[in-house]
């Protein structure tokens, strides 16, 4: 009862102050500025503290979200910071990425009158609070256990599941392929949503927790998993590598000089730097005339990144409609404030070559809204006749990722589904091979980047589990898997 | 961090280090290739895996300085570090008894056919090498092809050193003299190996070529590095770097070798502005 009483003077969310849209569409720097102190307790002050709060539910991690709520409304910002890293090695990442509109936010009691508490806000102001007051706390380390765990992919994942293993004492190593850590959060996101100082800095964090981490190793051709458990005395091994495999759309065109996929396009301008051409050295093709294929949150971010390199106009085509768009809101909102045309119910047919073996132009085909598919939206359907083309000279399909090949088939054992992702038992992530655990989009497909801490935190648990026992039995899996 | 124990000019543009790298080392099989940065500001580029030594832990690469990356490269001596050295990468070459195997290598791609051929020895081939380059001084390993090929041919486009020819002429004469000659395999610029691949057609001879293509993660992540294999888009880098010749688009292949020219100039003014060169 009480809490109507509340709703009826509901103060309105504290807004985060962002950079103007058509001065942060020319760089790279952070969009949102952070909320100071005052702003911080004013929007936490907005908190009913339920009786039995709804949005710790929707956390893929369990975060304490009314806790740490209350702490920052008494003022306590470390405090605060403590109690989600309790259950969020990440929290500074964690607060700027996760798709909260859709977990802990959407089931605020707030929201049903208006909008609910800024969790993801107050989230990254308590995590950047914590560190720039240099006030970052080691827990204490646990006594040795004396057992070994490989972490193959050092994205949130395989951060998460390494953070949690190293507090029960186990001796953890992270695998990373690429020449710096971090996985997504360092190749994929780009810095003006994700600052590269701030994964760098949860990393250390991590690696001071006592986490050891092996930068260069391409599992699967460095040493193999089999090596791992035989030869290297690791008592479990966790598969976290990513989906990782570029879509093409298989279209005409699409190998011209010009056509990135979306990996690519963000690789280059995020892992290697290249929007400080020359400084460094890796070079990135600033299109005048830019278009994004697909409607995901790597889509907003590669079109995004292709205003900030300079280009004149940037096209999003999609081949629904807004509504159906998967990428976060607050993304898609973004896009639009800086100038990036959204061409939707659009499909690529093929891309035009300038003669020189360059791109200059797309043929798309309009679309209309037909029945609804497996994945609940409605399909779209080719509207014939409709062909028209955009001139372009950088294309970047953002389509997802298939699994990649290069670790899976070194492990003849390990069951692959018909989509070539690992099967592994939703609970657990144990596969079919003994001591071998696997999770995030390398078992799903492509998803999120909290997704696959919740499934780094899982497999943390059920390693922990298999390393007292040696214990394996897949005899679910084995069954889902020949139905 | 990656020291570089040994460094050889083998001509005015072409290098050969060898590389302290354990676990790569191991690994390392005839036709693998591996990734290098040089520093923090740095691209990663593939290099050609020239040979490897399990028991001293090294690799040894062979390149040629072309742009910025490689220039700076060359500038790097023995006991300096490379901050990163990535690999093995690639599928390494299928090696087999065939019987009779002509191995062709041109320019720095001489550096590559080396372990290809000599595991092919080994494997109790009968191996005719043709190695060519533009001029005398750009060839190099003579004698360590001799050693490891029951013939051995050497071609100058110049005619400054061996005959005065391109690869594809000796090739053509050995495959319309040899019948029994089932497999070649071809290492060079992209144009050699097109012409190799239109030569040995003519004879319907098996030919497998390696494709240096662009390549940013080089584990198959990013397609910077995409061809077409038989009207198929594969990426050289976990596909290959070996494939049929006869089904490589190699128009599409240079193409694509040449999307940066504007870069690529820019970076080599810039550095040779720091470097004080002219």
């Amino acid at each position: 009862m009480e809490e109507k009483k509340e709703e009826k003077k509901q103060k309105p969310r504290v807004k985060m102050r962002e950079q103007a849209p058509l001065v942060r569409a020319r760089n790279f720097m952070e969009v949102p500025y952070a909320y100071t102190p005052d702003e911080a307790v004013a929007e936490a002050s907005r908190c009913l503290a339920c009786l039995r709060p709804a949005c710790r539910n929707g956390c893929p991690v369990e975060v304490d979200i009314p806790s740490f709520i209350k702490l920052i409304k008494e003022g306590k910002f470390i405090e605060a910071a403590w109690k989600v890293k309790e259950k969020n090695a990440l929290p500074a990442v964690c607060g700027r990425v996760c798709p909260q509109e859709i977990q802990c936010e959407s089931l605020c009691i707030l929201g049903k009158k208006g909008e609910p508490i800024a969790v993801g806000n107050l989230e990254r102001f308590v995590a950047d609070y914590e560190r720039e007051k240099g006030e970052v706390q080691i827990p204490k380390k646990p006594k040795p256990t004396g057992r070994k765990v490989a972490i193959i992919g050092s994205g949130p994942g395989g951060l998460t599941c390494a953070a949690d293993l190293i507090q029960s004492g186990h001796q953890v190593t992270l695998f990373e392929a690429l020449h710096k850590p971090g996985g997504v959060l360092i190749y994929g996101i780009p810095e003006f949503r994700l600052p590269k100082a701030i994964v760098e800095r949860e990393v250390e964090y991590i690696q001071k927790l006592g986490v050891e981490l092996t930068l260069n190793a391409v599992i699967g051709k460095l040493h193999t998993v089999d090596e791992l458990l035989n030869d290297r005395g690791y008592d479990a091994c966790f598969i976290c590598t990513g989906a990782g495999l570029p879509m093409f759309m298989g279209i005409p065109g699409e190998n011209l000089n010009g056509i990135y996929s979306a990996n690519e396009f963000l690789t280059r301008a995020n892992l290697m730097k290249a929007y400080l051409f020359p400084e460094y050295d890796t070079p990135i093709k600033i299109g005048k005339k830019v278009a994004v294929f697909g409607g995901g949150n790597v889509a907003m971010d590669s079109a995004r990144v292709a205003l900030r390199l300079g280009a004149e106009k940037v096209y999003l085509v999609y081949r629904r409609s807004e509504a159906e768009m998967p990428a976060r809101k607050a993304e898609v909102h973004h896009a639009h404030e800086e100038g990036i045309e959204f061409v939707l119910l659009t499909n690529p047919t093929r891309f035009i070559d300038d003669g020189k073996g360059n791109v200059c132009g797309v043929e798309c085909i309009k679309m209309e809204l037909g029945e609804p598919d497996q994945s609940g939206r409605r399909r779209p359907v080719p509207i014939k006749g409709s062909e028209f083309q955009i001139e372009i000279d950088v294309g970047i399909p953002a389509l997802g990722t298939r699994s990649n090949p290069l670790l899976l088939s070194t492990l003849p054992d390990l069951k692959l589904n018909k989509r070539g992702y690992i099967v592994a038992e939703e609970a657990t992530g144990m596969t079919s091979k003994k001591g071998v655990f696997a999770g995030g989009d390398i078992v799903t497909g492509s998803a999120t980047v909290i997704l696959a801490m919740g499934a780094g935190r899982k497999v943390a648990n059920a390693i922990n589990e298999y390393l007292k026992w040696k214990y394996w039995d897949v005899s679910n899996l084995t069954k889902q898997f020949t139905v | 961090m990656f020291k570089i124990l040994k460094k050889e000019e083998l001509s005015d543009i072409v290098t050969l280090f060898e590389i302290e790298a354990k676990d790569i080392a191991k690994k390392a099989k005839a036709g693998n290739f591996f990734v290098l940065k040089i520093h923090e500001q740095g691209e990663r580029i593939p290099l050609t895996i020239a040979d490897f030594d399990s028991e001293k832990g090294t690799l040894t690469t062979v390149f040629q300085k072309v742009g910025k990356t490689t220039y700076h490269l060359g500038t790097l001596n023995e006991g300096d570090y490379l901050s990163d050295v990535i690999g093995p990468l690639g599928m390494h070459s299928h090696i087999e008894n065939f019987g009779k195997v002509i191995c062709v290598g041109g320019g720095v791609g001489i550096a590559p056919i080396y372990p290809i051929t000599r595991a092919l020895k080994e494997a109790g081939n009968t191996i005719i090498s043709i190695i060519g380059a533009r001029t005398k001084n750009l060839i190099f390993w003579e004698e360590k092809m001799r050693r490891v090929s029951d013939e051995l041919i050497v071609t100058t486009d110049d005619g400054s050193y061996g005959r005065k020819a391109v690869v594809t002429v000796p090739l053509d004469e050995l495959l319309r003299e040899n019948k029994d000659i089932n497999l070649v395999i071809a290492i060079g610029p992209a144009i050699m190996m097109k012409f190799v691949c239109k030569t040995t057609e003519k004879y319907d001879v098996k030919t497998i070529v390696s494709l240096n293509s662009i390549m940013v993660d080089a584990t198959g992540m990013c397609g910077a590095c995409r061809i077409e294999v038989g009207g198929e888009t594969k990426f050289a880098c976990v596909d290959g770097p070996e494939f049929d010749g006869h089904k490589v688009d190699f128009d599409l292949l240079m193409a694509r070798q040449r999307m940066y020219p504007e870069e690529e100039k820019l970076a080599m003014e810039r550095y040779k502005e720091k470097m004080g060169v002219k």
